[in-house]
């Protein structure tokens, strides 16, 4: 396998992790909407959806396009196809 | 020239310029003490930031097509964060959202979901490798990828049906906002707004449009937080609202289920609610409880992440970047600058609901007289913009919950008052409101008129048109296109909320698929992208027509506001069942296909 094969191959594992992620905190959990709503698990005190919907999964997205962002850097930099400053 | 010392000293200029806006409304807080009227206050609010971004935009005037189209691709990631935030949060998020939260509760809140979840995708799969093409539109990427003016075609289509959908909501949202600011009637008022957005995008293309967003963020972020924690220290609530609103959320549903929300008693007849103007609401669905069923919340989403990746106005942002690394980094920020907004919007609606619902504090209205509510100084100013009203149906003289209507759109521009902050807040949040609204118009007429003299302009009709004519041209499109946005926003066909989510389920309809595949996969032709975008668009577009204005069942619970799952599912069938029995693409193709997805090199479309 080539080195660009093996970059890209990489690349889309780690494409489906972030997926997979993203796909539970905004989709997954809302399937259970109503029974996270009775949890006792209250962050800040707030209902556990309630929580989610305002401000649980909207910061995991954050967390997780730096996290991913990191990791692309790494994967691009093993390969040695980080651009060079001043690269067009 | 200024150029470069300019990128270098940002973080200065703008720290400079933070610095003047709050002076500028200490400023205007002493005027008021002083005895400056509340008209006053609102022209000086909305009509000295305009100016502000008016002169930023003749300051970035430019006669250079890659300073035009793409700012000189050397906007500095955190930046490019804060433009981006401004360009994505629109009038419906600054002035309508809230509202909707308020009225619907979780329905709504799939809304917050969509349009931050969307950026996970538009990191993971599109921005760095839209930027390693090199593309000025997004359009251009379809166009090089697939190969012919078919594809190229089909990709501004879709663009600006999506686009221009959107706009004429952001074009209403300024009018709206200068109608009540500036007190002038709003079918002026919109041609006013429009005049504002102009002047900040005209001259310096994509440059000066960049260099706003980021002034416009700085204002409407300071608009919609201060508020916000201004009125939870006031109710007693917590200094830091997004942390400690716990107990007022469990207040709002002791006094919903006291009101009797929800109950046969709170349903007004048909009678009474023809006196209502029309678009005003009452409160009919409970605050924190789960009112949706997951189906419901869950296609509301995914229809606002896909439309989030397919949206020109944001991809185009990415292209601005110095790098790939820079614009994969630059998303993360760009949803950082945009959770601060939308992790206070549920807290706003918290607000406003508790100072309006709560008989211990002095802004409850809810149990008291109707003569008393309506002499309040702030009820006579909504009633007037038809925005509120009130009115005895049972005749007790007292105010229920079913008796107090509201427009969505007034929530965060009336909540202030409500609450009984100084005037200086209000004028404030409409500054807010207008940077929103005029900083998402911007990205949009941009990204339109960009696709129009770019790709049917340059690349199809005249490809050996010169710099400083193609330049002319799109300036042309420009005030063309914002002409014909203010006037069919002058008609106020659909309300804002609405309108913006149907230019997502369009964008969806028709970009979704041929952008990701053409990236993430080979074997795409010109051929299944055309189908794809066409049957996509053609589908979404004949379920909305048929759900919407003939009254159709639908199916499978889609709506009017979730069409785009209709389209895009289409699409993507189309697109693989067409590309599949079609020729492969050749190997020229798929040689870009392999460089696009290495960070590093040329770009594919090099200097244009």
């Amino acid at each position: 396998m080539s080195k660009q094969e093996q970059h890209w191959e990489k690349t889309r594992g780690l494409l489906f992790i972030t997926l997979a992620i993203w796909f539970v905190f905004s989709i997954g959990i809302f399937l259970f909407g109503a029974e996270m709503q009775e949890s006792n698990i209250r962050p800040f005190g707030y209902p556990l959806t309630y929580w989610f919907t305002c401000q649980g999964s909207l910061a995991i997205f954050v967390i997780l396009i730096f996290w991913f962002a990191g990791r692309q850097e790494k994967i691009d930099d093993e390969f040695g196809f980080t651009e060079r400053e001043g690269e067009q | 020239m200024i150029k470069g010392k300019f990128i270098d000293n940002l973080p200065k200029i703008y720290g400079i310029y933070t610095g003047g806006f709050l002076v500028f409304i200490i400023l205007m807080s002493i005027a008021e003490n002083a005895g400056m009227s509340k008209e006053l206050i609102g022209i000086f609010f909305v009509s000295f930031t305009v100016l502000i971004y008016a002169l930023i935009g003749w300051l970035s005037r430019t006669l250079q097509s890659d300073a035009y189209y793409v700012a000189g691709r050397q906007v500095p990631t955190v930046f490019n964060g804060m433009a981006t935030a401004a360009d994505w949060m629109s009038g419906a998020s600054f002035v309508a959202m809230a509202g909707g939260i308020y009225f619907k509760g979780y329905g709504y809140m799939a809304l917050l979901v969509g349009w931050t979840g969307g950026y996970v995708l538009v990191a993971a799969l599109l921005a760095p490798y839209l930027r390693k093409f090199g593309c000025y539109t997004v359009p251009d990427f379809i166009g090089t990828r697939y190969g012919g003016n078919l594809a190229r075609f089909c990709a501004v289509l879709v663009l600006t049906i999506a686009s221009f959908t959107y706009v004429t909501a952001q074009i209403n949202a300024t009018g709206r906002i200068a109608s009540v600011a500036l007190d002038i009637p709003f079918n002026i008022a919109v041609y006013v707004g429009l005049a504002s957005i102009l002047m900040c995008s005209m001259l310096g293309g994509m440059r000066a449009v960049t260099w706003t967003q980021v002034a416009q963020y700085i204002v409407l972020i300071i608009a919609y937080l201060l508020p916000v924690f201004w009125i939870s220290s006031n109710i007693g609530g917590g200094f830091f609202p997004h942390f400690m609103l716990a107990d007022e959320v469990a207040r709002i549903a002791e006094l919903e289920s006291q009101f009797g929300l929800g109950t046969d008693a709170m349903k007004n007849s048909a009678a009474d609610m023809a006196t209502v103007p029309k678009g005003l609401a009452q409160i009919t669905k409970a605050h924190s409880e789960v009112n949706a069923t997951p189906w419901q919340f869950i296609s509301l989403a995914v229809c606002m992440m896909a439309g989030t990746a397919s949206l020109p106005h944001v991809m185009m942002r990415y292209f601005t970047t110095p790098s790939v690394r820079t614009a994969r980094r630059s998303v993360g920020w760009s949803l950082f600058f945009i959770f601060l907004l939308y992790s206070s919007a549920p807290m706003l609606a918290t607000l406003s609901k508790i100072s309006l619902l709560d008989p211990n504090l002095a802004t409850g209205i809810i149990g008291k007289s109707v003569a008393e509510v309506q002499a309040l100084d702030w009820y006579q100013n909504w009633n007037q913009a038809k925005l509120m009203f009130v009115s005895d149906f049972n005749g007790n003289g007292t105010l229920e919950l079913n008796e107090f209507f509201m427009k969505a759109d007034a929530v965060v521009l009336a909540t202030p008052e409500i609450a009984g902050l100084p005037y200086v807040i209000s004028g404030l949040v409409a500054a807010g409101g207008m940077a929103a609204a005029m900083s998402t118009a911007d990205g949009l007429v941009l990204a339109i008129s960009n696709a129009l003299s770019h790709d049917i302009y340059y690349k199809i009709i005249n490809p050996k048109a010169e710099t400083a004519k193609r330049l002319i041209v799109a300036r042309i499109l420009l005030v063309i296109i914002g002409f014909a946005g203010a006037t069919i926003a002058a008609l106020e066909i659909r309300d804002i909320l609405g309108s913006v989510i149907w230019a997502f389920d369009f964008a969806m309809s028709g970009l979704f698929f041929p952008l990701v595949l053409g990236v993430w996969w080979k074997r795409a032709n010109a051929a299944g992208a055309v189908a794809g975008m066409l049957l996509g668009l053609a589908s979404g577009t004949g379920y909305l027509i048929w759900v919407h204005f003939m009254g159709g069942a639908g199916f499978l619970g889609i709506t009017a506001s979730t069409f785009g799952l209709v389209g895009a599912s289409v699409s993507l069938v189309a697109m693989i069942v067409v590309s599949l029995i079609t020729e492969a693409p050749d190997s020229a193709t798929q040689k870009m296909v392999d460089d696009v997805r290495v960070p590093s090199g040329k770009t594919i479309l090099g200097k244009q």
